[in-house]
Order: structure tokens, then sequence, then C-alpha cells
């Protein structure tokens, strides 16, 4: 099996399911702690963060009137989707700073520290996504979705942008510490425009086509199409969306695999 | 079999690149020793590293046909808010072995007691170094990295230390890295120096340490090899 080196796919398989599950146990720990709601934290803080925002925009009318689209439902969607795409990327940033020690286990990789984080938001943001909508729905504050189909179908493009682009800034981190940095920014100015706060159908012809060109909002229309159904005129390309992803994610993988070569201690 | 086949590693530094080991091969059957010498900087650690795989060479590659260690006794990776009990935990799913039937071992050599579940930042210093290298022992491998500079701690721990590596495991292979002759001379079969990027093997230790002796009276610390 290991005779000269060289060890089987299956096995590498099993060795890399191992590490993944240490990883996301030790990380649920390091992160969220055993003291008060402790692991609950891990849905808990992307639900404040929703409820806060949700009061704000409903606060703000940020939706008008004869728009036919609840404000609590459109600040539910909107801010969920945003978490899907920025929080991964932002927890990747810092994960080989953070866990780099850990490396120092041969069969840990770096890409094993990116699945743990993005799994982790993933799992976060849907949980949290699913708790305040069907509470909301409860409560009579949020309609039912019209195409749950629609709906999964856009949170999964969300989710897969927001892991490509993960996996891109998270290693490209390994080459220069300023991709972590300038991340921020990018993510705090990329907020207005990702969708979450606006329909395309709003805005101007001409915006409408430079806002396009951002693969999450496809993503956030589809998403909104999904739960408000014909009430609102969406504009998205499912096929756009899908080839940026897959070039985000070629160009990751790529990336991932040069960073590990630099990992240094 | 572990075979190191022409590595080199270069290091990226302010100035420029740095190479710290220039085109090092050797091999050590299952079973057998060897240790290191070579003076501070020499590039001891960063060879342990690149064995152990937590460092990947710049060209060359190291075939491993047996289970190679981590560096032992490395504390580097024990997060503050995980107690003892998690670091061993976390450890023993990385490498698939049930940590439980190695509680009592742990709990016994580290004397740490209750403080196994108490988080990792109340530690002091030689607690940390107890549970780390308790940890190195908690998993069998058939080749051990050690580098006795990490393996800080007093004159009880280092028997304990011994005991475990060179009794308990004696049938094991093992690189040893160390500035005390006497331990090179009391636990291994042969040895080898580093000295400025470059391995030197000879016949039998006693060689070895008369060339290393050497290289520590030729004076001028280690010149920057820049490539």
């Amino acid at each position: 099996m290991i005779a000269n080196g060289e060890i089987s796919f299956f096995r590498s398989l099993a060795i890399q399911g191992r590490v993944l599950h240490a990883l996301l146990l030790r990380e649920l720990i390091t992160r969220f702690g055993r003291d008060n709601l402790g692991v609950l934290w891990l849905v808990g803080e992307p639900m404040l963060f929703t409820l806060g925002v949700t009061t704000l925009w409903s606060a703000a009318g940020l939706v008008h009137g004869g728009t036919g689209i609840p404000i609590v439902a459109f600040a539910v969607t909107g801010y969920s989707s945003i978490l899907m795409w920025r929080n991964a990327t932002t927890q990747c940033g810092a994960g080989i700073e953070q866990n780099k020690p850990l490396l120092f286990h041969r069969s840990v990789l770096v890409i094993d520290v990116f699945f743990t984080r993005i799994a982790l938001e993933v799992i976060g943001a849907t949980s949290s996504f699913i708790t305040l909508s069907l509470f909301f729905i409860f409560l009579g504050w949020m309609p039912v979705p019209e195409n749950l189909l629609m709906v999964v179908g856009g949170w999964f493009m969300l989710a897969w942008f927001g892991a490509s682009l993960a996996l891109l800034v998270g290693a490209g981190t390994a080459f220069s510490p300023l991709v972590h940095r300038l991340w921020h920014p990018i993510a705090y100015l990329l907020f207005p425009m990702s969708g979450a706060a606006f329909m395309v159908e709003w805005l101007p012809k001409r915006l409408q086509n430079l806002v396009l060109l951002l693969p999450m909002v496809h993503g956030v229309e589809l998403l909104r199409h999904g739960y408000f159904g014909n009430v609102v005129r969406t504009h998205y390309d499912i096929g756009y969306m899908a080839e940026c992803c897959l070039f985000l994610t070629l160009c990751g993988m790529f990336v991932v695999r040069e960073a590990s070569r630099r990992i240094e201690f | 079999m572990l075979s190191v086949e022409h590595i080199s590693k270069v290091y990226e530094t302010r100035r420029g690149p740095y190479k710290v080991l220039d085109d090092i091969s050797f091999s050590l059957a299952r079973g057998r020793n060897i240790g290191i010498l070579g003076r501070n900087g020499a590039g001891k650690s960063t060879m342990i590293r690149l064995i152990s795989g937590a460092e990947s060479p710049t060209t060359g590659r190291i075939r491993r046909g047996m289970r190679v260690s981590w560096p032992l006794a490395f504390a580097g990776a024990f997060a503050g808010n995980l107690t003892g009990l998690d670091n061993l935990k976390f450890v023993c799913r990385v490498y698939g072995v049930p940590y439980k039937p190695l509680v009592p071992f742990i709990a016994e050599f580290t004397e740490l007691g209750s403080f196994l579940r108490e988080p990792v930042q109340h530690y002091s210093h030689g607690m940390m170094t107890r549970l780390a290298f308790a940890l190195s022992m908690a998993i069998e491998f058939d080749c051990f990295l050690i580098d006795e500079a990490m393996i800080v701690g007093d004159a009880r721990f280092h028997e304990r230390c011994h005991y475990e590596l060179f009794q308990k495991r004696k049938d094991r292979s093992f690189i040893l890295v160390s500035h005390d002759p006497n331990t090179i001379r009391q636990y291994c079969e042969n040895a080898v120096v580093l000295s400025e990027g470059r391995l030197f093997t000879f016949p039998s230790v006693d060689a070895a340490y008369a060339f290393y002796t050497e290289t520590l009276e030729r004076g001028p610390p280690i010149r920057a090899k820049e490539v």
C-alpha cells in the first residue's frame, strides 16, 4: 500500500475524510468555544446579522409599496445570499494563517482547511436562512416560496460561487498577505452591487447590464424568482454564472496547489 | 525504506532566494537510525520538516515507504482554547486511531491529571512540552523524527522521553538531530553532517564527529548561499 511511498486513490480519499472530520470538529470548538450557546453560534451569528439587517431595511422602507415584494422576505433572501458568498471567502482568507501549525501533520492539506471553512459557512448560512424563513412564514410576515426548486437552485449557485471565490482568495494569501487585506474593502464595495438590496428590474437599463456582469447577482435573482414567482420581473443567466464559477473554481484549485508548495514554518 | 532523493530547499528572503539545502540524498531502511549533526543554521530543522512532509522541497523528492512521524514534540498546533484532551482527539482523528484507550497513557506520561480537561492556554511551558511529546507517542510510527532542541525539560522528563523512544521503541527507525555529542553517540548507529547546505556521510559516528568539530572550528558562521 505504501510500498514505494505512493498510496491509492481510495486510501487518499479515506485519509482526507478523516482529516476533514477532525478539522470540522476542531474548528467548531476553536471558533465558538463551549461556553453559552457554543456551537449553536454557527447558526446564531448569521441569524443575528440577518435579523438586524431586516429590521434596518424595514425601518428604512427600502422596498416601496407597489412592487409587490414583502420587505421581510426581501431582506432575508438578500442578506442570506450575501452571507453565502462573503463569509466563506473571509474565513478562508484567514485560513492558512490561523491553521498553519496543523499543516505540520502531513495529511492535513491546505485544501482541507478551506473545505472545512467553506462547509461550516455554508451550513451556518443555510441553517440561518431556513430557520428565519420558517419563523417569519409562521408569523405570516413572509410568504411561502413559489417554487422551492428554484430557490434551492439559486442557493446552490451562490454556494458554488462563494466556495470558488473562497479557494481563490484563501490560497492567494499564501502568495501575498495583500490578498486578504484587499478582500475586505472589495467585499464591502461588492455588497451594494451584489443584488441583495435591489432587484435588477428596478435599475436603469445601462446599470442593469453592468450589474449583471457580477455572477452573484444572477444567483440572487434566480433565488428571488423562485421565492416570489412572477410578482417581479427577474434577470438572470445561470449559464453565465456557471461559467464564471467554473472558471473561478479551476483558478482556485490551481492556486491552492501552488499555495501548498509555498507553506513554510 | 525512507529515501530522500536529490532534494534542495530554497527560501525567499528579502535579499533574494537563499538555498538552505543543496542536492541532498540519503536513505534509511526500516529499523535503522541516523543522527544529523550540524551547527546552528545548517538546515537540520529544515531537513526534518521536509522529511516529515510539513514542507515541500523546492526540487527533488522524498519517498516514504514507512510511516514517518511529524517532528516530535511539536507544540505549535495547540489552540489555546482547546483542552489537552481536545488536542489528543484531533491528532487521533487525523491519524484514524481511537483516542479513548490512549487517555491513561497520556494522563500518566504528562502528569497533567485533571488539567488534561483544561484549556491549553492555562498550561505552563513544561506542561505543554510534556503534552506535545506524549501526543507524538500516542500514534505509532515506523520512523520518528526527533529534534532534541524541541524536547526541553528537566532531567526526569528527558529520562522518560529517552525511555519511551529508545527503549520501548528501539525496533523503530529514527532520525535524530542533536547538539549533544553524547546523545548521538549513545543512540545512533551512524551520523551525517550538514554543512553549508551539503550533506556529508561517514563510515562511523566518530568520523562524523571529527568532521563536525572541524567545521565548528573552521570559524566564521554560515555564509549566505545566495542562489
